[in-house]
């Protein structure tokens, strides 16, 4: 390092501080007064998948990637996007070309500019057969060209569909026309990769000492177990405007302990393990907080040759259905404020309204007597009992709830359903090869559009583990993703399902945590939870 | 005497390796893998991932590219789940904690247990001895998976004296809670295998004999009933040390402490076979290890012993 860059660094270091102790006053928005110590102590359940953006595939250690990478597009704490490397983007009629322009003043850590090849080199990377990632499917999902036959080897993945204009340019061709597709790069699979830097270090090159970002945070350190400490990023283009220091994120497995070590002031942010809910909410009622998540819970019937006989017959699913009472599962057992679920998609999905199947305005009472009915129509009665096996994966509250439903399920329709409860992976297997006649089921959505759920119970989705087909909703499904009027399709299609039954919605997952009052910023609205540290901040208590 | 001790490394190596290969296959032969997920992943980015790391090869070849890794360059390959870290990075991060809590634990364990042991069997039959036995059952009736979250309410939430978790390099605040957690039950089983022996040898002929001689009793205490009294405990402290150092999981989940054995766990219900592997060579090797230092110990404990 020469005299004269030094001179510059220590001068920028210097400004870097002023302009820090300037802001760390009030903040410039709203004039709270500001903490000194901007440090944001968050809670994980378990290590970071990965680092690597283009790699990592557990949630949590995609919101560690989303503070430390920036892709062409944020979003604000609704949920709605707003622009991040990319300025702004356009599409041609045919929805199939998408245009972005970078902002120029993006840089990465190592002070190198952000340009459009370096997205060009992710998103090929993330097809690589060679780098073999996880999320290479999502490339798909994004219809991006040549995506799919690049993954399965039969193309070199030069042929992607995307390429750099120039350094501030992207153009991104797709293989069907996707209206929602700039929603799609806020996924961390999608941010960008620092070419040099992975050349360079190989598979070593997430490790802190050698790690570059163009985020608004950097890895300082990372102790598998125990925790990950993440700084600001001088170098971010919008630096001056962040206010947090420094993330650091706790790995705590046992959920009781990480609530009493945020009732001990350890931690800023903790989700809360099930069931304690009320209390909190009782003695702490400005922490704990309740809100919507994109997930749904349900149990989905093997409608495939391996199934029961009994569960091809409709009247006995939408019978099974009925007699779920969703208010005493989500008010007695789950206690968290989740909403009851009469539809597939939940609620709090942007830009559409999933429509009630007719039961949501029935009666318990109302329901109970028509699940009757349809059974005794089904054949299944005191004579002839209805028997079957419902599985679940070993949780305490998955537990609960097959419980309940089989309780109620005895009680109103005289039906035996007996329990199993298996380990994770043994039960993803066993309900991955239909031997199952009731299971239990969820997703989240990948990204905030009713397709992401409604697309699992089409008839090639690899995670229709019921085997339910219907050409009709596949068609529906199909046509929505390139016409205009989608949410009218998605209507339509949820119909079908309340017809047909093929799942049984319980409800639709809250985020139950506890925050502490002097984290601002946090984005409660946001139902993908996609959290951004560069909005977060603390204010003196 | 460097001959058993030859001898005895020598057979280890065929041991691990028989080690090894039940492992292998019981992980193998549990369902699903490490890429079974709740999002089944499209057959061509499933078979991508698999010829990564090799798991598209028959098991006998997998099995041999793992031994001939970690034979020739001692790589013992890569996670599974944790991309950014290979089985080495996770037991050289993760093995020093336990090693730094396990040893501590252990000391601690081993001296208060034996001072315990031999002080009630001294006063055998008074209100020390029952106080001792009283504390030892109750030390041991009292798991370390109860213990732990009971001394973070404590000293944590309540007194704020500790906190609650984590490592931080190993600084002492974070060390105490892990120590004691692990090292009660320990104690309580030390302090009642040298209570028991301790009587055992204080009843035997030689020490009436050594008594009828009007010896001190300091001497026949120290001199003559200490050594044998000492032999079922060492037997005892060569497994446990081991357990000791190779980390709890129960520690490493109630207190974050990043150690190597929640990964033990971990490891085998997420069908992470390198770690796993890794992990019980580790353990199996340590074991092997620390027999062969407590044979070498009773040798020296007890001259009617000759390998």
């Amino acid at each position: 390092m020469t005299y004269m860059t030094r001179t510059l660094l220590a001068a920028m270091m210097a400004s870097t501080i002023v302009a820090g102790t300037a802001t760390a006053a009030t903040h410039p928005e709203t004039g709270e007064a500001l903490a000194a110590d901007q440090t944001f102590t968050n809670w994980t359940l378990d290590n970071p998948s990965s680092f690597d953006p283009q790699v990592v595939e557990d949630s949590d250690g995609a919101a560690m990637v989303r503070n430390m990478f920036e892709g062409l597009m944020n979003q604000d704490a609704d949920g709605n996007l707003v622009p991040g490397v990319a300025l702004d983007y356009s599409v041609n009629d045919d929805k199939n070309v998408y245009t972005f322009t970078l902002r120029p003043e993006a840089q990465w850590s190592n002070g190198d500019p952000v340009v459009a090849s370096d997205f060009v080199y992710a998103w090929q990377r993330a097809v690589d057969p060679e780098l073999a990632s996880p999320y290479a499917w999502f490339m798909e999902l994004m219809s991006i060209e040549n995506a799919s036959a690049i993954i399965a080897g039969e193309m070199p993945k030069e042929e992607l569909g995307v390429k750099a204009i120039d350094d501030h340019t992207l153009e991104v061709t797709l293989s069907a026309s996707l209206p929602y597709f700039a929603t799609m790069t806020t996924h961390s699979t999608t941010f960008p990769a620092p070419q040099k830097v992975i050349e360079e270090f190989g598979a070593e090159w997430t490790k802190p000492e050698n790690i570059v970002v163009n985020g608004a945070f950097i890895l300082e350190d990372y102790t598998p177990g125990e925790r990950i400490v993440q700084v600001r990023n001088p170098e971010y283009w919008d630096n001056e405007n962040t206010i947090l220091d420094k993330i650091e994120t706790l790995v705590v497995t046992d959920q009781n302990q990480a609530l009493t070590r945020y009732l001990a002031g350890e931690f800023d942010r903790i989700e809360l393990p099930a069931g304690t809910y009320p209390k909190m909410k009782a003695e702490h009622p400005d922490e704990a907080v309740s809100v919507p998540w994109l997930c749904n819970y349900y149990y989905t019937f093997n409608v495939s040759d391996s199934g029961p006989e009994a569960f091809k017959d409709v009247r006995v699913r939408q019978a099974l259905s009925l007699a779920v009472d969703r208010k005493v599962i989500t008010e007695n057992v789950m206690q968290g404020g989740q909403p009851e679920a009469y539809s597939f998609t939940p609620a709090a999905v942007a830009g559409f309204e999933p429509p009630k199947s007719a039961m949501a305005d029935m009666t318990q009472a109302e329901r109970d007597a028509k699940a009757k009915e349809l059974l005794a129509e089904a054949g299944y009665g005191a004579d002839n009992p209805l028997t079957f096996d419902m599985i679940y994966n070993t949780s305490e509250n998955h537990k609960k709830v097959a419980v309940v439903l089989s309780q109620m399920w005895k009680q109103k329709l005289g039906v035996q359903a007996s329990l199993a409860n298996m380990e994770w992976k043994t039960f993803l297997d066993t309900r991955g090869r239909q031997d199952f006649a009731l299971a239990r089921g969820a997703w989240c959505g990948d990204y905030n559009e009713a397709s992401t759920f409604l697309d699992l119970l089409t008839t090639p989705s690899g995670y229709n583990d019921g085997k339910y087909s219907n050409t009709e909703y596949d068609e529906l499904i199909q046509s929505a993703k390139t016409a205009e009027n989608a949410p009218e399709l998605y209507t339509q299609a949820e119909a079908i399902l309340a017809e047909e039954m093929p799942v049984i919605p319980i409800y639709h997952y809250a985020g139950v945590m506890m925050i502490d009052t002097d984290l601002k910023g946090w984005p409660y609205q946001n139902v993908e939870r996609n959290w951004y540290g560069k909005n977060l901040y603390k204010v003196a208590e | 005497m460097l001959n058993y001790i030859l001898r005895r490394l020598l057979t280890a190596i065929p041991t691990l390796l028989v080690l090894v290969i039940i492992c292998f296959l019981m992980m193998h032969a549990a369902p699903g893998g490490p890429f079974t997920s709740e999002r089944p992943l499209p057959p061509e980015v499933l078979a991508n991932i698999e010829a990564k790391y090799g798991l598209d090869k028959p098991l006998y070849a997998q099995l041999w590219d793992y031994l001939v890794g970690v034979v020739t360059r001692f790589d013992f390959g890569p996670s599974f789940i944790y991309k950014d870290r290979s089985v080495n990075d996770i037991i050289a991060q993760g093995f020093p904690v336990t090693l730094t809590y396990g040893t501590i634990s252990f000391v601690l364990a081993t001296i208060v247990g034996v001072a315990m042991g031999v002080f009630a069997a001294l006063r055998h039959n008074t209100w020390v001895d029952y106080l001792a036995v009283g504390a030892t059952f109750s030390a041991q009736a009292l798991p370390n998976f109860v213990m732990a979250p009971i001394l973070v309410i404590i000293f944590t939430w309540q007194l704020g004296w500790l906190p609650g978790g984590g490592w931080n390099g190993g600084q002492w605040q974070y060390v105490v809670m892990p120590v004691i957690a692990l090292s009660t039950s320990y104690m309580a089983s030390i302090a009642r295998i040298q209570r028991t022996a301790m009587l055992e040898v204080l009843h035997s002929n030689f020490v009436r004999t050594a008594r009828a001689k009007g010896l001190p009793s300091s001497t026949i205490i120290w001199r003559h009933a200490m050594k044998p009294a000492l032999m079922p405990v060492v037997s005892y402290l060569g497994p446990s040390f081991v357990a000791m150092i190779t980390g709890s999981v129960v520690i490493d989940l109630y207190f974050s402490t990043g150690g190597v054995g929640l990964h033990y766990v971990n490891a085998a219900l997420n069908r992470d076979y390198a770690v796993m592997l890794g992990v019980t060579i580790l353990y199996g090797a340590l074991t092997i290890l620390f027999n062969l230092v407590a044979d070498i110990v009773y040798a020296w404990l007890d001259p009617k012993i000759r390998y």
